[in-house]
């Protein structure tokens, strides 16, 4: 009872799993493409990219769930789920799915899987996912690897080898669903990598009923309160951060910080000391208890690259980290390293960016 | 009222390192905490009763040294505590863990009978967030994962009304009793621990609870047998090829801050563009 992750390493021997029969019908990859508000999470084209890769690995059809409460907005999100690899829709509209709510979505999803029958079945890692994830998978009895960074097919037994950071990220471990269909996994936003858009795919829409009327459910939505349109969210999707590390001293010298993501057009993130510290707020810690990014350009300032701060901005194109310390671990994955004095470099860096772009403003 | 608090005990994994040569973790001298986001459902649990009265049942699933994590329950002020304990749990993942606390909770219950559950968002050390939501389900409580604040809780009716974390947004959301809460961290600072409730901490004998006690008959449900997951293979992650390339080494500050926006120019040339460091 060690871990929760999984159990501990089946003795090694042969791979092949004898699938029971019943099992060894679920047959297809799917999705669930979360809706909020009528706004689909980027998170779910990302995992149809991913998705539509392990479906062409075992020749079977990608499919994207839907669930809402506008079927004019399920539609929309089914074309652009064909565009980005889908291979049939599964829709289920009804005005009882307009905000998330565990009960009904638990009973639409499982119903749909129950009739279907997916092998696979992938969902965002974010609250809604989440949330989602752990019920659904404990209503099927089935398992459920959370956070996975990476997924692949068993060749030996086309089953889905799900790997996930453990341990705060110092170890990493691959997971598999042995008896049991559908293998779950959810992946965090910014992990995989966006897919193209392929505008001219199109595929089926299978629409079913939700098997519930309003009276059935218990909880009922008083309100929303949306969270201020600057806070939040943007970071993930951030195309530049600037990120400061306890490195930076003191909260004051966060200015410096902020100041060069103004002349960037970047956003502000941070190491976890640093949002405990409340020099950031909590919402802009980045790294495996904060959020995942993958901006073309990750400047980090004072960061050390402790693992748990890696895992979540790795992915990023260009890392450029300055750090004092010849040898801070974040020198062993960034592109450009640059030993010295964050608090002296970034001033002097921002005042250059500024006359440079101020020069070509006035050329171009 | 009746609340049980699910807490784990976990390693305080800010110590833990990794063995260099054999892949494996460390875990001696490595101090046994309780999950730091279980602080959190532990604290809202006793302000519920502070405010409405009741008792507060503190459960964990673990090892025997796990009681060390209920003694500190006790000491914040805690009423009951148990151990659920048994070589048969051992190799749960979250499927099975969910299953053996949601019986033993079933099995509480038939004394007391529960009202709330408390978890925490999560585990430091298995980060899944899916025990709360698997408990709830077989249990058939109303889940409510993410909550940042109760904002009402009536005994009459029987109602409770709470704020929870969603995407972009606040989701205040009322359902019923009996109910499981997963807490949101930062939502409250636990308290400090009471004279009276240290001596008591002090004194207790820890409950234990095999699966027999607990009511579990079902072995196949528990354990190893009863966890649908297993780990294949667990590994470092692989180090970048290549280390960093220098800039600025004999530079001073100006000179180290052209370097970057050359190279930036000439290496990456279109994000140089988009950056408006070059203009063709
Ligand atoms: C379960 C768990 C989850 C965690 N999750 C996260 C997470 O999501 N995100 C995260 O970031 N961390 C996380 N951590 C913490 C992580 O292990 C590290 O402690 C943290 O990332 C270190 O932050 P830091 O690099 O800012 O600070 P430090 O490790 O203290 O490093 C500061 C660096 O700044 C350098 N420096 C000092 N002065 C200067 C200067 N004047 N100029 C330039 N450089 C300077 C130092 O050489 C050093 O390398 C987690 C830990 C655990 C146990
Ligand atoms: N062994 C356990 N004993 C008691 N509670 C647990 C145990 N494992 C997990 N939990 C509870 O479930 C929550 C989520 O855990 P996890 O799914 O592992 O992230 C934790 O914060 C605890 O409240």
């Amino acid at each position: 009872m060690s871990e929760n992750t999984a159990a501990p390493v089946k003795p090694k021997g042969k791979k092949r799993l004898e699938l029971d029969p019943r099992l060894a019908a679920y047959k297809g990859i799917w999705v669930f493409v979360e809706m909020e508000r009528g706004q689909v999470h980027q998170v779910s084209w990302e995992l149809l990219g991913e998705g539509r890769k392990l479906a062409d690995i075992l020749n079977v059809e990608l499919g994207a769930v839907i669930l809402g409460g506008s079927s004019d907005e399920l539609s929309a999100a089914a074309r652009s789920a064909f565009t980005y690899g889908a291979d049939v829709a599964y829709i289920v509209a009804d005005p009882i799915l307009t905000d998330y709510r565990n009960e009904p979505y638990t009973k639409a999803m499982t119903d749909l899987v129950n009739r279907y029958q997916p092998e696979i079945l992938l969902l965002g890692a974010t609250t809604l996912g989440r949330d989602l994830a752990g019920s659904v998978a404990t209503t099927l009895l089935t398992g459920l690897t959370a956070d996975c960074t990476e997924l692949a097919i068993d060749p030996d037994n086309r089953g889905l080898l799900a790997t996930r950071p453990t341990f705060g990220g110092s170890l990493l471990c691959t997971i598999q669903t042995l008896n049991y269909r559908p293998q779950m996994a959810t992946i965090r936003p910014r992990v995989m990598a966006m897919p193209d858009a392929v505008p001219e795919r199109s595929g089926r829409v299978i629409s079913e009923n939700l098997q519930m009327q309003e009276d059935d459910i218990i909880a009922k939505v008083l309100e929303f309160i949306p969270d201020e349109a600057q806070e939040q969210a943007q970071l993930a999707y951030a195309d530049i951060i600037v990120a400061g590390g306890r490195g930076m001293g003191k909260t004051e010298n966060f200015r410096l910080i902020w100041d060069l993501a103004a002349v960037l057009g970047a956003e502000v993130g941070g190491s976890r000391p640093v949002t405990h510290a409340g020099w950031l707020p909590a919402d802009r810690q980045i790294g495996q208890s904060g959020k995942t990014v993958r901006p073309k350009l990750y400047i980090a300032a004072g960061i050390s690259g402790a693992i748990q701060h890696r895992v979540g901005m790795e992915a990023s194109d260009v890392i450029i980290a300055i750090n004092n310390d010849p040898n801070a671990p974040i020198f062993d994955f960034a592109t450009y390293g640059i030993v010295g004095d964050a608090v002296q470099i970034l001033p002097v860096l921002t005042d250059a960016l500024r006359s440079r772009l101020a020069v070509n403003r006035r050329a171009g | 009222m009746h609340i049980v608090v699910c807490i784990k005990q976990v390693p305080d994994s800010a110590q833990i390192r990794v063995h260099p040569v054999t892949n494996t973790i460390m875990r001696q001298g490595v101090p046994a905490i309780i999950n730091p986001f279980d602080v959190f459902a532990i604290e809202e649990a006793l302000r519920l009763k502070d405010r409405l009265g009741g008792r507060v049942t503190v459960l964990t699933m673990g090892p025997p040294q796990a009681e060390d994590a209920l003694r500190k329950a006790i000491a914040y002020g805690a009423d009951d505590v148990i151990l659920l304990t048994d070589r048969a749990f051992a190799g749960a993942d979250t499927l099975a863990t969910s299953f053996a606390l949601a019986q033993t909770i079933r099995k509480i219950g038939e004394e007391h009978p529960v009202d709330l559950v408390f978890t925490g968002k999560q585990t430091i050390d298995g980060d899944t967030a899916q025990v709360g939501p698997g408990i709830a389900k077989r249990l058939g409580l109303q889940l409510l994962t993410y909550v940042s604040a109760i904002d009402a809780l009536d005994l009459e009716e029987r109602s409770i009304t709470v704020q929870r974390r969603s995407e972009g947004g606040v989701q205040v959301i009322r359902t019923c009793l009996p109910a499981l809460i997963t807490m949101l961290e930062g939502s409250n600072q636990i308290r400090f621990a009471g004279m009276d409730d240290m001596f008591r901490s002090a004194r207790l004998t820890v409950p234990q609870w095999n699966k027999d006690r607990a009511g579990i008959e079902d072995v196949s449900k528990i354990g190893l047998k009863g966890s649908p997951t297993v780990v294949s293979k667990i590994f470092t992650p692989k180090p970048r090829a290549v280390k960093a390339q220098r800039i600025g080494a004999d530079l001073d500050a100006s000179g180290t801050a052209n370097a970057i926006l050359d190279v930036l120019s000439s290496q990456h040339p279109r994000l140089a563009q988009e950056l408006g460091l070059i203009t063709h």
